[in-house]
């Protein structure tokens, strides 16, 4: 049988899975307002029978269906990466913004979450919610929110970046216990998972703050931010754990969950519409 | 007396003290004393399937035996590893290297008191299912030297995460899973803060060594993680039910 176009891209994939994430997550940051030449957009049209591809190799994944509880937990968590995603590569893209010292670290972060959302596009499948449309000045849509300047001032930007990292790690963290028995999705979320705790540590001392949070201290964000730090200062832990003598080390040494509700109340008002 | 019964009064009166914070991660949090004493009786109940299951281990505590077919098998392997870390944070902070720069002694004390507070948090856990955990020794490492230092404390920290990772398709009561997604979290902010005083500013704190093109962390099987940490253990460790 003659191969047809089609298939080729998928012998590619075949030979080089990481090819497939790392188109993906090239689709998925064009998704999320990169710059593109008028030459690659129109590229993308030929482009489609890799990322379906892409989209057919995480579909492996999800063998059998995902049932409806994980699928909820997957979207979930592909609301808060859209929402990760869209900010970095809009801050990292915006000159003048990111001071040198910064570059690096954010544009590391903007890759990761960039393939954080490609990654769970592609175990949801057609099953996956369609990017909401964002307010990074946290105005619920009118723009005129608390983070005025999230894109104009450095440190602005900065700050909600600790808030969507803090936030994102205890969203993952929350919801581990709702994906026991579905390992694939449970191994996948956990490895994420510390991945936003790495970029958490990193945005925070870029701030000159800790890499950690004590107590529930927020670093300087607004109070409107509180939610994200919310329990933090928790230094009781299931079973025997007692509060420890070092009661500021025992409040650092363990992050605490958010609930979805909680989380979604979080991020609400960055959320203009579409969810 | 039996085991389980002895456990569940040590854990009724471990939280009696607790309840108070109003901490929403916290499974005192928001219950009420009958909500607490079910959470009690599921960590009761589990002590005492695996006291039935893993009798040996508590016959022959020392033996240094690792069973990952329970709970318990995994939290005494994290057990050893906080063990490890805060061994050696110990020892780094009581005779620091003296090259190390400003604000660096700070973070290496934070870090000790956080390995401090996870390893007691597991010692109270797991009671008489703990296994004794070896003397440690510390092979190649230059404690008057800061890089030394540093990537020592990087290796056990991208150790930490990539085993907590690993091992959290393993365990079975839910209560653990939260737990250890607690501490791993707190281990990966570790990990970051010292790649970055290694190399500052660049990318390293979540570097393409650690990070695949998935934007996932690494993922260790106890198994592998076991025979990294060995080396900085005096006595050999046995796994069984990997």
């Amino acid at each position: 049988m003659h191969t047809t176009d089609t298939f080729e891209p998928k012998r590619l994939l075949a030979a080089d899975p990481a090819i497939a994430s790392r188109l993906s997550a090239r689709k998925a940051e064009i998704d999320a307002g990169a710059s593109i030449s008028a030459r690659t957009r129109a590229g993308l049209a030929m482009g489609g029978a890799v990322l379906a591809t892409a989209a057919l190799a995480g579909d492996v994944f999800a063998q059998g269906g995902l049932p409806s509880m994980v699928v909820d937990i997957l979207n979930f968590a592909l609301t808060l990466e859209h929402l990760e995603a869209e900010f970095y590569v809009t801050g990292v893209g915006t000159s003048g913004l990111i001071p040198p010292d910064m570059r690096a670290p954010f544009d590391q972060i903007r890759k990761h979450e960039v393939a954080h959302v490609a990654f769970l596009r592609s175990v949801l499948g057609s099953a996956a919610i369609t990017k909401p449309t964002f307010d990074f000045t946290g105005g619920g849509g009118a723009g005129t929110g608390p983070f005025a300047d999230v894109f104009r001032n450095a440190q602005t930007f900065a700050a909600v970046a600790q808030a969507f990292e803090d936030t994102g790690v205890r969203a993952y963290k929350g919801q581990a216990a709702n994906l026991m028995g579905h390992n694939d999705v449970l191994r996948a979320a956990l490895r994420i998972h510390s991945v936003e705790a790495r970029h958490a540590s990193q945005v925070r001392r870029m701030r000159g703050q800790k890499g950690w949070i004590t107590g529930s201290q927020s670093g300087g964000l607004p109070d409107g931010a509180q939610g994200t730090y919310k329990g933090e200062s928790n230094r009781f832990q299931f079973i025997l754990g007692q509060a420890d003598s070092n009661k500021q080390a025992m409040t650092e040494a363990f992050d605490e969950t958010l609930s979805k509700d909680q989380v979604l109340a979080i991020v609400a008002p960055f959320i203009a519409g579409g969810r | 007396m039996t085991q389980t019964h002895r456990l569940m009064t040590q854990t009724h009166g471990g939280a009696e003290g607790a309840v108070p914070d109003t901490g929403i991660g916290s499974p005192w949090g928001q219950s009420n004393r009958r909500e607490f004493l079910v959470l009690a009786a599921k960590g009761a109940a589990a002590l005492g399937m695996a006291s039935t299951m893993t009798g040996c281990v508590i016959a022959a505590a020392g033996t240094k035996k690792l069973d990952f077919r329970d709970d318990f098998g995994i939290l005494n392997f994290a057990y050893a590893l906080e063990c490890l870390e805060s061994r050696f944070y110990t020892k780094v902070c009581e005779a620091p290297p003296r090259d190390l720069r400003p604000g660096e002694l700070q973070v290496l004390q934070d870090i000790r008191d956080h390995e401090i507070a996870h390893r007691r948090f597991l010692k109270r856990s797991l009671q008489i299912l703990r296994v004794e955990v070896p003397m440690s020794v510390w092979p190649g490492i230059d404690f008057t030297s800061r890089t030394s230092v540093l990537n020592t404390a990087k290796t056990f920290e991208d150790l930490g995460v990539a085993g907590y990772n690993g091992a959290g398709t393993r365990i079975r009561l839910a209560e653990f899973l939260t737990i250890a997604g607690k501490i791993v979290s707190v281990e990966a902010r570790h990990a970051a803060a010292l790649r970055d005083l290694l190399n500052p500013n660049s990318r390293d704190f979540a570097g393409d060594d650690v990070i695949d093109e998935m934007g996932m962390d690494r993922a260790l099987e106890p198994g592998e993680v076991l025979a990294q940490a060995q080396k900085y253990f005096a006595e050999p460790y046995r796994a069984v039910g990997l």
